[in-house]
């Protein structure tokens, strides 16, 4: 089974604790699922959905066809029924009305205020749609018991069971084999991992969609003895996660492509300092403030080239919460080893959706700092910050530790021991040397994730969050049997790994890139560093999410 | 025992004459004097000539963006509070470019000290007025004077809430030095604006223009640096009469003090809580 609900309704009625008491009943039973918010930019009113897919098998993605409603006002099925599979139901109060006959009306609003508490009404509704997906003996109240008091508890478990009598089954509940699962967020992930990497300062300014990195590193920073700080602006925030990094701690920050904006000249002083740094930018549509609550690919380049100057920076497209986890602990590892900021790229699409995960395993994280031997210095070795070595990578020490050593970094172009120079030879030198670590970090790329047919006709092209549609895109693709079907989803995305896509591009009788951006920007990167031109595009630019079955036939349009 | 002659580097860009190298110097012997190990102290600048300072002084040094000096220091002294933090900039990088940085470090009140050398003029970009100019200064890019209104850094510090607002004169190094002394033992942020003649650029704000103007606040043992009324009282003074010294001071909790476990270990000590960390994932469950 693979069903998709939709429940709807305005901001404030009570749909987020439903979402969540739904996704969180259907976890505990043994299901996968994915959940997508879709809101506007107001705290209040408007119209909100939440779309939650579930199966006993792995969901990965969205689906925009619907097999069911939850509506909690009638805009809800005014807006969705068009969605809605012909064998599908909505589920609402009795105040919506519809000629469909898909429309089940229970009695949720009167019932709720016999029970003394109108917000249940919420409740009943659930009862009533876990009774048509004919499951029994849930336990509402463990989990709700983390977010109300008994009596609110109660009244809700006396509400969910009344609206389990009110239908009749109409699903049988399938065989489900139990195992783990987090149902997790990629910013949580992100957190998650940064973390688990050793993060002791986050400084960063709220801005939708990277705030959630913020807030769940806020919750957790008394347990973890580290340090979250609200900055005056976004370049304060990159600035002081700078000064941080430069006194001896993990430091990272966050935020989305406005506030990016304002950090970039610091970029570059993390790249001339040589100062390691960890920034999580979350895309949003652009330019300006955009569209702030919804969802695009169309930092790509601007990320890449960010900041005036030559330096050696990396960027790494986050693609699910497995790898926003394991990639931002890895982000630390290699921004400690080549002393150089690291932007990890994120979106609205993956931030905001949650998914069950296999749970991420901590001990799978290393950390490695790539601190110099204090040592040797103590014991009379001449300290130089910036001494010209083969590989480019220079002895770096915390400062205060090593008496009589001192540790100067500048944002001026300077000599081996950190002072200001002109000198046209010293600035060769440091060019080179820093150049230098670029060419020695392309050694340890991670190769683009395939899936798909290896003896190919078509090859798509996709990076970041559209991981997850394209896995599932390419199976429907593959099964329409008109080709063979192959996709390359790029992770570390600068320096471009060349590897695979070359192999494969060989093989491939036509290239399509599918980006959620105009300008197909992935397409131009690859044109740009190795020549390989892209026949076809997908691109979408209108702040909503690819899904598969949209990739799917836009992609047979585009070959037909 | 420390010598002196370990806080001093190399050779300077600095003009002859320039209040930077009274304000170095001071600098050097106050730290030296207060038994300061150079590893332990850190110089953060912006850019402009005053934020060259960590370059010629032997401590750990960070040369920032310009008007971006407050941020990585106060972060450095989050990270690392053992660590004696000050940063050494000018009025165009502290007022100007990082003014919204002054605004929040007040608030933020991190332990460390902020010495403006303000000179009344922008001196690496040869000339043009700063956000401390007096009205009616003409400068190549104000030929008719200038017309926006200063800004009082010591009436500003002593609204938006700090705890050690100081002005001082380049020109008199003994007060200087028990100015700076005082403003580095001070547990939170200060700030010291000093006065300083720029021989090259500003050519009203002299050295003879200010030694004819200053006076020592300190001395005047009925003055209460306590009294917040009485210190804007004087914040306000400028003109023919220009008062240096501890405006205003009070005593309170600086940004660490507020955070439990950094009483224990500063924050660079602090180990990796894996454990504690694992267990989160069952928050996800």
């Amino acid at each position: 089974m693979n069903f998709n609900l939709l429940i709807g309704g305005a901001a404030g009625q009570g749909m987020e604790t439903l979402s969540f008491t739904l996704s969180k009943l259907l976890q505990r039973r043994g299901y996968h699922l994915f959940t997508l918010q879709d809101y506007m930019s107001r705290v209040r009113g408007g119209h909100n959905f939440f779309q939650l897919r579930f199966s006993e098998d792995r969901v990965k993605t969205h689906r925009d066809d619907l097999d069911g409603i939850i509506a909690l006002n009638q805009e809800t099925v005014d807006l969705h029924i068009g969605r809605l599979n012909p064998d599908g139901f909505i589920i609402a109060d009795e105040d919506v009305t519809s000629d469909d006959p898909r429309l089940i009306t229970i009695p949720a609003k009167r019932i709720a205020k016999e029970l003394g508490n109108p917000k249940v009404q919420s409740s009943v509704i659930l009862g009533a749609l876990m009774k048509l997906y004919g499951m029994d003996v849930l336990h509402l109240e463990d989990i709700l018991a983390d977010k109300f008091d008994e009596k609110v508890i109660n009244q809700n478990v006396e509400a969910f069971d009344k609206g389990h009598e009110l239908v009749d089954a109409r699903f049988e509940e399938p065989e489900i084999t139990k195992e783990p699962t987090m149902m997790v967020q990629a910013n949580e992930s992100i957190a998650l991992g940064a973390l688990a990497a050793g993060l002791k300062f986050y400084s960063a300014y709220p801005m939708t969609p990277a705030t959630s990195i913020m807030s769940y590193l806020v919750r957790k920073q008394k347990a973890t003895k580290m340090i979250v700080e609200q900055a005056e602006d976004e370049i304060a925030a990159i600035n002081m996660a700078i000064g941080a990094s430069y006194a001896g701690v993990r430091a990272m920050t966050g935020t989305s492509g406005g506030g990016y904006s304002l950090m970039v000249e610091a970029v570059g002083m993390a790249g001339i300092m040589e100062t390691p740094l960890v920034i999580a930018e979350i895309q949003r549509p652009g330019p300006a403030t955009g569209l702030p609550t919804r969802t695009e690919q169309s930092d790509l380049n601007f990320v890449i080239n960010s900041s005036h100057g030559e330096f050696p920076k990396m960027v790494i497209a986050l693609r699910h919460p497995e790898d926003a986890f394991y990639q931002t602990a890895r982000a630390f590892n290699l921004a400690d080893k080549y002393q150089i900021p690291i932007i990890l790229l994120g979106d609205q699409y993956m931030a905001d959706a949650v998914r069950t995960v296999t749970p991420f395993d901590v001990d799978k994280v290393t950390i490695e700092r790539h601190l110099a031997d204090e040592e040797i210095y103590r014991n009379g070795k001449e300290y130089k910050r910036y001494e010209l070595t083969d590989n480019g990578i220079s002895p770096r020490l915390i400062p205060g530790n090593v008496a009589g050593t001192m540790v100067n970094s500048d944002s001026d172009e300077h000599d081996e021991m950190g002072n200001i120079t002109e000198a046209s030879d010293v600035r060769i030198n440091m060019v080179e040397k820093r150049a230098k670590k670029l060419e020695l970090l392309k050694e340890e790329l991670l190769e683009p994730d395939f899936m798909g047919e290896e003896d190919l006709d078509v090859l798509i092209l996709g990076w970041g969050s559209l991981h997850s549609p394209l896995s599932e895109a390419i199976e429907l693709l593959n099964q329409s049997g008109e080709m063979k079907f192959g996709t390359l989803v790029f992770g570390d995305i600068w320096p471009l790994p060349e590897k695979r896509l070359r192999e494969l591009s060989g093989k491939a009788k036509v290239l399509i890139n599918v980006e959620q951006n105009y300008t197909g920007q992935l397409a131009a990167l690859i044109s740009q560093v190795t020549g390989i031109r892209v026949n076809h595009s997908v691109l979408k630019y209108d702040g909503r999410p690819l899904s598969a079955v949209e990739i799917k036939n836009k992609v047979l349009e585009v070959l037909r | 025992m420390i010598k002196k002659k370990e806080f001093v580097t190399f050779e300077t860009a600095w003009c002859p004459g320039c209040g930077d190298f009274a304000i170095l110097d001071a600098l050097k012997e106050s730290l030296q004097e207060m038994g300061k190990d150079p590893h332990r102290v850190l110089v953060v600048g912006g850019i402009g000539q005053a934020a060259k300072t960590p370059q010629y002084i032997n401590a750990n040094g960070f040369e920032s963006l310009h008007g971006r000096a407050l941020p990585p220091a106060a972060a450095a002294k989050i990270v690392n509070h053992k660590m004696t933090v000050i940063i050494d900039t000018g009025d165009g990088d502290s007022y100007g470019e990082g003014g919204n940085h002054f605004i929040h470090n007040i608030k933020r009140n991190v332990d460390m000290t902020h010495f403006v050398h303000d000179n009344q003029i922008y001196g690496l970009t040869k000339g043009q007025s700063s956000p401390t100019s007096d009205i009616g200064h003409v400068t190549d890019f104000t030929p008719d004077g200038v017309t926006s209104t200063p800004i009082n850094p010591m009436a500003s510090a002593i609204a938006l809430g700090c705890g050690f607002v100081a002005r001082a004169f380049s020109g008199d190094k003994e007060h200087l030095k028990s100015i700076m002394k005082e403003a580095i033992n001070y547990n939170g942020y200060a700030l010291v604006d000093i006065l300083q003649p720029c021989v090259t650029f500003n050519k009203i704000n002299t050295f003879a223009w200010y030694k004819k103007r200053v006076y020592n606040l300190d001395e005047d043992t009925s003055y209460n640096p306590t009294d917040k009324i009485q210190a804007f009282t004087k914040a306000l003074e400028w003109g023919e009469k220009i008062p240096t010294g501890i405006l205003y001071r009070e005593d309170k909790k600086s940004y660490t003090d507020h955070i439990s476990f950094l009483q224990e270990a500063p924050l660079i000590e602090q180990p990796v809580e894996t454990e504690v960390i694992k267990g989160f994932m069952k928050d996800f469950m």
